[in-house]
């Protein structure tokens, strides 16, 4: 049961993400970034971070990708046209991505035992204390970082309208 | 009963997929969305050690990516409507000011 949910959303994400690199078009790869986004959502879910599952939803699928929609539409962003790319990104880019992903597997395999494993089930009943706990550690202990990163936003958000406006 | 190294394996996919996407693609826009699904996928992993230590700092680390790749977005794509204004285009072969 577990299992299927994790390889329905799993194996929707990893389609996704393929869709992402194989589709011209950008708005047809930021609506399946969507997508992407929306199944590790449910993912969270399933690993007990219901915060992190709304916030997903609201901050990333709903923020952010309405932001790049909005700017893809704005610059009228027509289909790439397809160009061989940099020799470096061949030699060096390609081998080193599947490097890295043989090595993970390979490591993550090996140590499947000691990784252990997910059940599903009573989350619903600890979905509050999730939350609980989490807004205790980010106001007692990380009270600081929490207030900085409401100045980085702020900062972002200034700069971003500085670099967008129109020069005079 | 699902085993973390499937969630820490489906990270490495995405994060794989997210580094071909950065390289293949020509569109400024589209290798700044693969920049984000490479994050995304460090957040899946980030979530599942978390829970399988039953420790809550990796969820609150992931709460700050969200929080920095929110401002980042916003400021990556006020720069790309500024190289759009001056350069009339997307493609990152013509982006080449630095190079010359």
């Amino acid at each position: 049961m577990e299992l299927a949910l994790f390889l329905i959303f799993g194996l929707l994400a990893v389609a996704a993400a393929l869709n992402l690199l194989l589709q011209r078009h950008p708005i047809n790869s930021a609506l399946s970034l969507v997508v992407v986004m929306m199944s590790l959502a449910v993912l969270y879910w399933s690993l007990g971070a219901e915060f992190l599952a709304a916030a997903q939803v609201i901050v990333y699928s709903g923020a952010i990708m309405v932001l790049f929609v909005f700017v893809i539409m704005l610059l009228n962003a027509g289909e790439e046209e397809r160009t061989t790319g940099s020799r470096i990104a061949y030699i060096a880019g390609f081998p080193g991505a599947a490097a890295i992903f043989c090595l993970l597997t390979f490591v993550f395999l090996t140590e499947r035992q000691a990784l252990g494993g997910v059940g599903i089930g009573g989350y619903l009943d600890t979905a509050t204390n999730n939350i609980a706990a989490i807004s205790t550690v980010l106001f007692t202990k990380l009270l600081l970082p929490f207030e900085v990163t409401s100045v980085l936003i702020l900062v972002a958000i200034l700069g971003a309208v500085v670099l967008a406006r129109k020069e005079q | 009963m699902v085993p973390i190294a499937y969630y820490l394996i489906l990270a490495a996919i995405l994060f794989s997929v997210g580094v071909g996407a950065f390289l293949i693609k020509r569109n400024v826009i589209t290798i700044f969305m693969s920049i984000e699904l490479m994050l995304n996928a460090v957040n899946l992993t980030f979530v599942a050690f978390a829970h399988m230590w039953h420790q809550l700092n990796g969820q609150i680390f992931v709460f700050f990516v969200m929080v920095v790749a929110a401002a980042e977005a916003a400021v990556g794509l006020a720069i790309i409507i500024a190289i759009f204004r001056t350069r009339e285009t997307l493609n990152v072969d013509q982006i080449n000011l630095m190079q010359s």
